[in-house]
């Protein structure tokens, strides 16, 4: 492994890292007095700064040092979390993640806001742990206090002995883990006796080298606090089973433990500033080593020892590896639709069991093919928590309040959907706050709480997946819309448009309500391209709008962008693949529904309004004979430039999922051809693009030059 | 080219002779992936006429253009013998319909000569040299440009 690769291992690392830190920062917002998650979250900083170190990526340990630091307070409950506080740790944790990918991309961080945050957080260290340190010292024990200002002070007085159990199991030897080392890194700390458990131990027969059969008992006596010995295993804390705890009967020469009690009861009410809970009192004697005990809790950490915290077992597979097996799930499902076409034309007796054993090959077929799916679904969880981000940003800048609510963040899609989805959403999720969201006092005013709320959800729907955006702001306010609409030139000045109409002039190219161009719009950004990016990906966005009480785009997309379904159609003498998620209905046209306009035009009515028929042969340049007013089917498409388009297809023959295979790699863009698949019969169909299609309708005056310029070039 | 200093040992180029409009050419045959019958093919809408159309090759979509076509011979003519080259150049996979194939050539590199300097910039580029054999010249195809042309300007 060389280097590069441990790197890129550590970024990736840290990715994962900051996501659990994200995370970990929301739940403190709920309840900062859990110290499983303030542990969590302290983990995570930790972790980022030991590989930066290790890396020499001196800033980035700076930073993750001090950060690190303040939490540590906040767990041993030295610095209470208040809400300004919250927000220092999430703009921290924002730095931290912008630091590391500026030492990832080897560019300079802004060093501005690193200073801003760093100078915020470090008034954390300065006064506050004085005066709690006061506190504490005071009011509670004065062992204490030096536990508080961790090293120096702390000589003989606070001795103690830990008992710790500590038992690996088969994974920390795979890791290539030595408990040796450990027990080596704990005598360090002090008087250190071991005791192994060898009971385990089978008969040599029954001997199995890859298991773990030891367990050990040690007893340390040290001056050292409790966290030092958990930073000892922390790198197998998920691999064994560990218990921390002080023998407070072991060593009663030096501290009384149970004084603390006698103390508190005897100043009557526990002083407020002491935000520990108050240390329970427990007979120290029996401090059995399933119980960690409280009061080393109290003091200084929870230790973390709740197994089910440990990160499942996952494998880290390259992606194009997965992609080829992906490539080659996509072949046998084609070649289990050949296999079974060629039976058919054999026209076995209907006895032959062939049929069954193929019917099982294909569900198995199939299976595969979903397994091999749901390794690239990924939970949006990421790109959820990455919009939190988005959202304080975006509310500090309009000076608006906001928060994020995300629904149903373990739903899973295609790791490039969420790739390609993170720009888009952070587009409308700014827009969401910007635009969405009304002023502070406006909202007091219209009876709503001060703190707008954008929810985020996901969830699977009918074999798509459906992400919303939704503010609880003011709603669209289309009058206004209209005007800008007309105004910009994109409808005419006398049209009449229907809500829906005027909703949808958000998507149109040119378009941005905006008044003045704030921070964070007027970037030249518009939804259209949210549009074109979310279509990109084989997806509509639409919008529901109340006035008074919100807007909600909804994002539908398919499940996966290596799958599709579609409707297997016939034009001229070919057969043609048509995506169904494209098309709103079929029409098999009655003679007086058509119309024509001019010498070519034709338009069809559907309930009432007159919809421009797309001749598909036509548009591809394919001479299917002669063109038959009656024959074909219509398919009704909403498309980009045209809107309602009903394009003319000759038959529809069956609907059925279609592998997807480019035909940029090896050729390069077809116009009006998005890809192709390949059919049972082993034959290549193209994949039309609708919205490209209409574009190259003959009789539009937008159409491009009617033949690309390929066409010069084998004269050339 | 010609390097005559080289000693007669030297290495021996394997190339795969066919004739296209009625000309012989060869390719290299690390070039060539696999030679195929000709089977009908998926045509490609707005395409110049050396484009036949794309042809499934285990589940790769690969272009196939008609080589004569493409070198302005006009269309191959409809025949028993067709086949598809299948050629591989800088990650893309093509095929090439030909006439037919007639043979592995092996020569030395100093048997490759020059294209002869003619006025065609087309097809100059489009032929890496000569070899002689017996009576016949066969052009050695220069599978880059043959590929660059096409790609360049459509896409």
């Amino acid at each position: 492994m060389s280097m590069n690769s441990i790197r890129d291992t550590f970024f990736e690392e840290c990715e994962e890292l900051l996501e659990a830190l994200v995370e970990g920062l929301s739940a403190m917002e709920e309840n900062a007095e859990d110290m499983d998650v303030v542990n969590a979250v302290f983990r995570s900083v930790h972790s980022i700064k030991g590989g930066a170190g290790a890396f020499g990526l001196n800033r980035l340990v700076g930073f993750a040092h001090i950060f690190e630091t303040v939490m540590d307070k906040v767990r041993s409950q030295e610095i209470k979390v208040d809400e300004e506080l919250m927000l220092l740790f999430h703009r921290s944790g924002d730095q931290l993640a912008d630091l590391v990918e500026a030492a990832r991309d080897d560019r300079e961080p802004d060093a501005e806001s690193e200073a801003a945050i760093i100078k915020e957080l470090d008034a954390h260290l300065g006064d506050q742990p004085e005066e709690e340190d006061f506190d504490f010292a005071a009011v509670t024990l004065d062992f204490d206090a030096p536990q508080i200002d961790l090293p120096e002070a702390d000589a003989g007085p606070s001795l103690r002995r830990f008992n710790i159990r500590f038992k690996p199991t088969a994974a920390l030897y795979a890791n290539g883990h030595e408990p040796l080392l450990l027990f080596d890194a704990l005598a360090e700390l002090g008087t250190l006796s071991v005791k192994a458990d060898l009971s385990g131990v089978p008969d040599f027969d029954a001997f199995d080298p890859d298991s773990a059969v030891l367990d050990w008992t040690l007893a340390l006596d040290t001056s050292e606090d409790e966290t030092v010995l958990h930073e000892v295993f922390e790198f197998v804390d998920s691999l064994c089973d560990l218990e921390i705890s002080v023998d407070e009967a072991a060593l009663p020469d030096v501290e009384m433990l149970p004084e603390p009690q006698s103390m508190a009861e005897a100043h009557g009410t526990p002083d407020p500033a002491m935000a520990s809970p108050p240390p329970e009192t427990r007979p120290a004697p029996d401090a059995k080593m399933t119980e960690p005990s409280q009061k080393s809790a109290s003091k200084q950490v929870a230790p973390s020892r709740d197994e089910p915290r440990g990160p499942k077992p996952t494998l880290r597979v390259d992606l194009d590896r997965v992609d080829r097996l992906i490539n080659t799930v996509g072949e046998l499902i084609i070649n289990q639709a050949m296999i079974s076409q060629r039976i058919e034309e054999l026209e076995l007796p209907a006895v032959a069991h062939l049929t069954n054993e193929l019917e099982a090959y294909k569900l198995l077929a199939r299976d595969i093919q979903e397994g091999v799916m749901a390794i690239r679904a990924q939970p949006v969880k990421p790109l959820f928590q990455r919009m939190s981000r988005i959202v304080r940003e975006a509310s500090e800048a309009t000076g608006k309040k906001s928060k994020l609510i995300t629904v149903g963040d373990s739903t899973e899609v295609d790791k490039t959907v969420i790739e390609r989805l993170a720009d888009p959403l952070t587009h409308m999720v700014r827009n969401a706050v910007d635009h969405g969201l009304e002023s502070p006092e406006k909202r007091v005013e219209a009876g709503k709480e001060a703190i707008g709320t954008i929810r985020l959800s996901a969830s699977h729907r009918s074999g798509s997946v459906f992400i919303e955006i939704a503010d609880d702001g003011a709603g669209l306010n289309r009058p206004r819309i209209l005007e800008k609409g007309i105004e910009k030139g994109l409808v005419p000045p006398d049209t009449e448009l229907s809500d829906q109409e005027i909703d949808n002039l958000l998507f149109m190219p040119g378009f941005s309500t905006a008044s003045e161009v704030s921070n964070l719009s007027g970037r030249g950004v518009g939804m259209d391209v949210v549009k074109n990016a979310v279509a990109a990906l084989g997806g509509r966005v639409s919008i529901t709008t109340s006035p008074g009480s919100g807007t909600t785009f909804t994002i539908v997309l398919p499940l996966t962008l290596a799958v599709m379904d579609g409707f297997v159609i016939s034009i001229a003498d070919q057969t043609m693949v048509i995506p169904i998620a494209s098309i709103i209905e079929t029409i098999r046209p009655s003679r007086r529904d058509l119309h024509c306009i001019g010498t070519d035009g034709e338009v069809i009515s559907v309930r009432g309004s007159y919809v421009p028929i797309v001749d598909v042969a036509r548009n591809l340049g394919l001479s299917g004979g002669a063109r038959d007013i009656n024959g074909g089917v219509l398919l009704l498409v909403s498309t980009e430039g045209q809107g309602l388009t009903a394009l003319r297809v000759g038959a529809i023959h069956d609907q059925r999922q279609v592998v997807i295979k480019s035909l940029e790699s090896n050729y390069g863009a077809i116009p009006g051809v998005s890809a192709a698949t390949i059919l049972g019969d082993g034959k290549i169909a193209l994949i039309l693009d609708p919205d490209e299609l209409v574009k190259l309708h003959p009789g539009l005056h937008y159409s491009p030059p009617a033949s690309p310029p390929r066409m010069e070039l084998r004269h050339a | 080219m010609l390097d005559v200093t080289e000693a007669p040992t030297e290495t021996q180029f394997e190339f795969i002779t066919f004739s296209s409009g009625e000309q012989s050419f060869c390719l290299e045959i690390t070039q060539i992936r696999e030679i195929r019958r000709w089977t009908p093919v998926t045509k490609l809408p707005h395409t110049p006429a050396d484009v036949l159309g794309v042809m499934n090759l285990r589940g790769a979509v690969i272009p196939i253009f008609d080589l004569a076509a493409r070198f302005g011979f006009g269309e191959t003519p409809d025949n028993e013998r067709n086949v598809v080259i299948v050629a591989a150049a800088g990650g893309t996979t093509i095929g090439l319909l030909v006439e037919s194939v007639s043979e592995i050539l092996s020569v030395a590199k100093s048997a490759i000569q020059e294209t002869p300097d003619i006025k065609s910039e087309a097809a100059r580029q489009a032929i890496l040299g000569v070899i002689s054999v017996g009576e016949n010249m066969v052009r050695v195809v220069n599978l880059d440009a043959v590929l660059v042309n096409d790609m360049g300007g459509g896409v």
